[in-house]
């Protein structure tokens, strides 16, 4: 057991069971408070992975932007202020069984593989750089870095007008 | 050092909470947020694979960068969505919303 | 490795000995001196909170025309130890029916977010966390903040705490995006997000190169601290006290804490990014120089900052939203993009050349961006007078009789 590994461990354990809350809790700002845990772990998973770039970029983006919207989506989208009855479908009992099988079948997938125990290799001091350049070389991804782009704004425009409010005068 | 294969159960535990919240919450929002964490898990799964297999290439981290880009354009489209079916419904509980249903 | 070339070299390297001289594992001893060293970052930048709070009541004090605090202590300097009994011994009120979990949360990850930032301030040559995406962490813990904010005002079950708290999203996400592009201005003339490096690159200051990005991200990091002129979150006269209501005694302390080091780390911030950071005559050779330094630019524009609360009125919320989508945010946007072209041409122009072009762009960024606001300002009074046109609106009729019925009238 080296220290890594005993983080590893508990960011796991911890992770895990924020996952476990978010998709059960009752209340729904908690659900997106226990999903700001789950991404918070997996920063710390991309930072174990010596990902740094992705770790922050994780957090800007998901803690920073998308979880704070949805808790602002929750609290707009309600007439109470806390929710009553439970928040779960009746079908949930094939849905636990669904997800037990698709989980199942991965680890067996899993086990199947021959996977290496550790890297091949260190990751270059410069990796931030290198994915810089790689996303705007032609010889990289410069195509799907421009349609995402044009996927971003895309959503921006629609997101404007389907929120949009239309005055009836 | 952490063996591939822990990162991988995780991320497959993680992906299948996603799918279980995905298919048995009422609430669109929540929906979503098992949609987001499906996201993570796979996320997790390319950057371990990235890790252990082409730490000195970019393709996984690109990989990455563009699922963090699609997320981001998909819960901006889905919550304006919920906002707007909201002002018509007033709720957004999934199994309210069936005028498409028959 | 002498005590005046390196001092907290010196010291851990001190204290490592020290531990491992007890038979502890090196792996253990390195965990050891990174805990105390963060809890001792942490605990400074806290205490000094004490001495912001004393500095900023009297600055205020002195633009009321007021004296400020001035009974306990010399200059009254021991207010705030005062202040402190008194909130200590209050006694902390949990709301009936608030989520007391979260209530209780809220403010701690507010002021963890603000710590945060601490981590990779570079205090001084060789002290400092340097790490390649310094710059991008400092926006990642500032969404903590935030969310600290969020939580405590939906959990405080108050509907004033809510309205705070959804008015604090809208104005957070508004203006971390002209942050960001401000911040990716000396990143660029830096060549890498390293706080350490952007320092080191400052050889001229960075606000002589782009004084709009300086400015704007002034202006966008004081409207995403919440101070005056854009504390719509706790607008005294609107919503109360916004977010912290319903908080008392300690846990009230805990936001007031994080609210004056905030607007000092982004003094900090400010400080490192486009002021030079620890440099300064002599600062290499003695690094405990190096941190005087610092904190008399952090100062400075923590006064700025103070001094906009003291003599700027509050913003109306549409203003705040349309300032920073319709003016902060695309200008943020053409100098970003003014900047890395021409730095493409003149970078072989040596320090000062280089310096001086970015100052020029900038200065004609600026006069078109004048010329601009006055057209539109000239334009929107056109079609909409300040004074009323005759005509312009409906006569005034007499007012309809009230009618009264007979029972009411007897």
């Amino acid at each position: 057991m080296t220290v890594m590994q005993i983080v590893f461990l508990i960011t796991a354990v911890v992770t895990l069971f924020a996952a476990f809350r978010v998709v059960t809790t009752p209340n729904m700002v908690h659900a997106a408070l226990w999903l700001i845990v789950t991404l918070f772990g997996a920063a710390v998973f991309y930072a174990l992975l010596q990902a740094n770039f992705l770790a922050v970029a994780q957090v800007v983006v998901y803690i920073g932007a998308i979880a704070i919207l949805m808790m602002f989506v929750i609290m707009l989208t309600r007439r109470e202020m806390r929710d009553r009855g439970p928040q779960t479908g009746k079908q949930w009992p094939w849905a636990a069984v669904i997800a037990a099988a698709f989980f199942g079948g991965l680890v067996w997938l899993g086990q199947q593989a021959a996977l290496p125990a550790a890297p091949k290799a260190d990751v270059p001091k410069d990796s931030i750089a290198q994915l810089g350049q790689a996303l705007v070389s032609p010889n990289g991804f410069v195509i799907p870095f421009e349609v995402a782009s044009v996927l971003l704004l895309a959503a921006l425009i629609g997101a404007v007008y389907l929120a949009w409010t239309r005055h009836q005068s | 050092m952490i063996p591939l294969n822990w990162y991988l159960l995780v991320s497959a535990a993680l992906f299948a909470l996603g799918l279980f919240g995905v298919l048995s919450r009422k609430n669109a929002v929540a929906i979503l947020m098992g949609v987001e964490l499906m996201l993570n898990a796979v996320n997790i799964n390319l950057l371990a694979f990235w890790r252990y297999r082409a730490p000195t290439e970019a393709t996984g981290l690109a990989f990455a960068v563009i699922v963090f880009a699609v997320a981001a354009a998909e819960v901006a489209v889905g919550l304006a969505l919920f906002i707007a079916v909201y002002r018509r419904f007033k709720s957004v509980a999934a199994d309210e919303i069936n005028l498409l249903k028959w | 490795m002498g005590i005046l070339s390196q001092p907290v070299g010196a010291i851990a390297a001190w204290l490592q000995a020290l531990l491992e001289g007890w038979g502890l594992a090196p792996g253990l001893t390195k965990v050891i001196l990174y805990l105390i060293g963060a809890g001792l970052v942490a605990t400074l930048v806290q205490v000094w909170v004490i001495f912001l709070i004393w500095f900023e009541r009297k600055i205020i004090g002195r633009f009321q025309d007021r004296l400020g605090p001035n009974r306990v202590g010399p200059y009254g300097l021991l207010q705030p130890f005062a202040d402190l009994i008194k909130i200590i011994t209050k006694e902390v009120i949990l709301p009936a029916k608030a989520d007391k979990a979260v209530y209780l949360l809220g403010p701690i990850v507010m002021n963890a977010g603000v710590l945060a930032i601490w981590a990779v301030i570079p205090l001084m040559p060789m002290v400092g966390m340097d790490t390649n995406i310094a710059a991008l962490y400092t926006i990642a813990v500032g969404a903590f903040a935030t969310l600290g904010i969020l939580m405590s005002g939906w959990a405080s079950n108050n509907k004033f705490a809510l309205v705070s708290a959804i008015r604090t999203v809208a104005q957070m996400v508004a203006y971390e995006v002209p942050t960001v592009l401000a911040l990716l201005v000396p990143v660029l003339l830096a060549g890498t997000m390293s706080l350490h490096g952007i320092v080191k690159a400052q050889h001229v200051w960075f606000v002589i190169f782009a004084p709009l990005a300086f400015l704007i991200y002034f202006i966008a990091s004081v409207a995403e601290v919440g101070r005056t002129p854009f504390d719509l979150l706790e607008a005294e006269s609107e919503i109360v006290a916004g977010f912290h209501i319903e908080y008392s005694g300690m846990v009230f302390a805990i936001f007031y804490v994080a609210d004056f080091l905030h607007a000092f780390t982004i003094g900090a911030l400010a400080a490192v990014l486009f002021l030079g950071g620890w440099r300064g005559p002599g600062a290499e050779a003695f690094p405990l120089l190096g941190v005087v330094y610092l904190w008399i630019k952090a100062f400075a524009v923590y006064f700025l900052v103070v001094w906009a609360r003291g003599s700027l009125p509050r913003v109306r919320i549409d203003q705040m939203m349309d300032f920073s989508w319709k003016f902060l945010t695309p200008l943020a946007l053409i100098l970003l993009v003014v900047a890395a072209v021409l730095d493409h041409f003149v970078i072989g122009l040596g320090v000062w050349g280089r310096a001086l072009s970015h100052l020029a762009a900038n200065a004609v960024v600026a006069w078109l961006v004048l010329q601009y606001l006055e057209h539109y300002d000239r334009a929107r009074a056109r079609q909409r007078p300040m004074v009323a046109q005759p005509g312009q609106y409906p006569e005034a009729r007499p007012p309809a009789p009230v009618e009264t019925s007979p029972e009411t009238a007897s």
